[in-house]
C-alpha cells in the first residue's frame, strides 16, 4: 500500500508541473502539440526512472559534498542515452524536440528527485517514484498540449477535428498560448485543491537551495496570498 | 559581415528572445523577477556566464569532440564545463573583484542550472555559428533575457497590487501577465527581415 502511495503520489497531489511548478521550460515549449509533448514527457520519465535507480543504488558512494556533480554527471548520461536513441529510431522526433531534449539535463525535477528523494530512499522505491513522476509529467504535458492542439489548430495528434478547424486560434500555438494555458491551468489545479491544505514544500528538493538564501519559495508565494 | 553580426544580435534580444519565444530559463524568469533591481542582477550575470561558457564550449567542440569523433558527449562535457566554469568565475569574483561578487556572488550558483546558459551554447553548435558569430549570439540573447527579465520585473510591480480571482493568486496570474508580455514581444517578428532586406 505504501509502495502504491509513493507511485500514485507524483500522479495527482505532488504533480511536478501543476503543484510543484518544476519543469516549466520544456512544459511551455514542448506543448505545442500532443505528439512533442508526449515524446518529451516519455523521454524525460526514462531518464527519471534511470536516474533515481542509479542515484539510489549509490547514494552511500556519493560524497555529500559533491552529490549535485555527481547527480549532474549520471543524469547528462542518461540524457545522452536517450538522444541517442531518439536520434536512432525517431529522427522526426528528435528533430521536433531539438535542443529541449538536451536540456533535459537541467530540468529541475529530475534533480529535484535525486536530491528530495533518491539519495534518501531504497532502489525500488526510487524507481515507483521516478516513475510516477514521470508519469505526472508526462499527463501534465500531454493535457496541455491536448488544449493547446486543439484550440490552437484545431486537431489532435494530428487527426483534423473537423467541427473545430475553421474556428483555430493559432496564438494558442505560438509562446504567448503557451504561458496562458500553463497560467490557467495551475489556476484550475488551484481551485480544485483549494481548501485540502496545500502541502508545504520545503528547498531540499531545490538545486538551488543552497544559493538562494530564503528558506523556502513556497512560504513566499503564500506571503502573497495571504496579503 | 559586420551585419551579419548586427542581424544575429538584434534577433536574439528581440525576435528570438530566449525566455519570450523559445521558453528557455523561465525558472529565473519567474523566480527572481520579483524586483526589478535583482532581475537586472541576475540578468548580467546570465550575459556574463554565457559570454564565458560560450568562450569555452565553442574551441571544445570544434577542436577537441569533432575531430575525435566525440560529438555525442555534447550534452556531458558541456554541462560540466559550464558548472565548472560559475564556480571557478566565482571563487575569481571573490577573491579579486569582492565587490562586483558581492552584487552578482548570489546569483553565480543559480545560473549552473538554467536552462538558458546550456541551450546558448548547445544552439550556437546546431547553427553552425563560427567563434565571432556564437560570442555576439551569446551576448544577443543575455541581453534579451535582461531585457525580458527587466520589463517583467515592472510588470509584476504592477501585479502585486492587483486585485486578482483565489485561485490565480501567485503563479498563475504571473504567467497570464508573462503570456501579454510575450505577446508585446511577437510584434518584433518580420522586424529584422523589414529592415535589413
Amino acid at each position: 500500500m505504501k509502495k502504491l502511495g509513493i507511485l500514485l503520489k507524483g500522479i495527482i497531489k505532488e504533480n511536478p508541473v501543476l503543484v510543484l511548478l518544476l519543469g516549466a521550460c520544456p512544459t511551455l515549449a514542448t506543448t505545442t502539440g500532443v505528439i512533442s509533448a508526449l515524446a518529451m514527457g516519455i523521454a524525460a520519465t526514462a531518464v527519471l526512472i534511470c536516474s533515481n535507480i542509479v542515484i539510489s543504488m549509490l547514494r552511500k558512494v556519493i560524497p555529500d559534498k559533491v552529490r549535485i556533480p555527481c547527480y549532474i554527471v549520471v543524469i547528462a548520461g542518461f540524457v545522452s542515452v536517450v538522444q541517442m536513441l531518439m536520434q536512432a529510431y525517431f529522427p522526426d522526433l528528435y528533430d521536433m524536440l531539438g535542443v529541449y531534449l538536451a536540456l533535459i539535463v537541467v530540468n529541475c525535477i529530475i534533480l529535484g528527485r535525486a536530491e528530495m528523494f533518491a539519495r534518501k530512499n531504497g532502489v525500488i522505491d526510487s524507481a515507483l517514484d521516478g516513475i510516477g513522476m514521470g508519469l505526472g509529467f508526462t499527463l501534465a504535458l500531454v493535457a496541455m498540449g491536448s488544449i493547446r492542439e486543439i484550440i490552437g489548430a484545431g486537431t489532435w495528434a494530428g487527426i483534423e477535428l473537423t467541427a473545430l478547424k475553421p474556428y483555430a486560434v493559432s496564438i494558442v500555438t505560438a509562446a504567448p498560448g503557451g504561458f496562458l494555458v500553463f497560467g490557467c491551468l495551475i489556476a484550475l489545479v488551484n481551485k480544485l485543491t483549494a481548501g485540502k491544505g496545500k502541502k508545504e514544500f520545503s528547498c531540499e528538493g531545490c538545486p538551488n537551495a543552497s544559493s538562494c538564501g530564503k528558506t523556502s519559495c513556497e512560504s513566499e508565494v503564500k506571503e502573497d496570498e495571504n496579503k | 559581415m559586420i551585419k551579419d553580426l548586427i542581424v544575429i544580435l538584434m534577433s536574439a534580444v528581440l525576435v528570438d528572445n530566449y525566455v519570450l519565444n523559445k521558453f528557455l530559463g523561465i525558472c529565473p524568469f519567474l523566480g527572481v523577477s520579483k524586483k526589478s533591481d535583482q532581475a537586472v542582477g541576475m540578468g548580467v550575470s546570465v550575459i556574463f556566464v554565457m559570454l564565458v561558457a560560450t568562450a569555452a564550449t565553442w574551441p571544445i567542440q570544434t577542436y577537441l569532440l569533432d575531430p575525435n569523433g566525440l560529438g555525442y558527449l555534447q550534452t556531458i562535457v558541456f554541462i560540466l564545463v559550464i558548472a565548472a566554469l560559475v564556480q571557478f568565475v566565482e571563487i575569481f569574483l571573490k577573491k579579486f573583484i569582492p565587490a562586483l561578487h558581492k552584487s552578482l556572488g548570489v546569483y553565480l550558483p543559480l545560473i549552473t542550472t538554467n536552462c538558458a546558459v546550456l541551450g546558448v551554447t548547445i544552439n550556437n553548435i546546431s547553427d553552425g555559428y563560427t567563434f565571432v558569430e556564437s560570442m555576439v549570439s551569446s551576448l544577443g540573447c543575455g541581453l534579451g533575457f535582461l531585457l525580458a527579465m527587466w520589463i517583467f520585473a515592472g510588470v509584476r510591480n504592477r501585479l502585486e497590487e492587483s486585485d486578482a480571482p483565489e485561485c490565480f493568486k501567485g503563479m498563475p496570474i504571473t504567467l497570464v501577465a508573462a503570456s501579454i508580455v510575450s505577446v508585446a514581444f511577437m510584434g518584433f517578428g518580420g522586424i529584422i527581415d523589414k529592415l535589413f532586406a
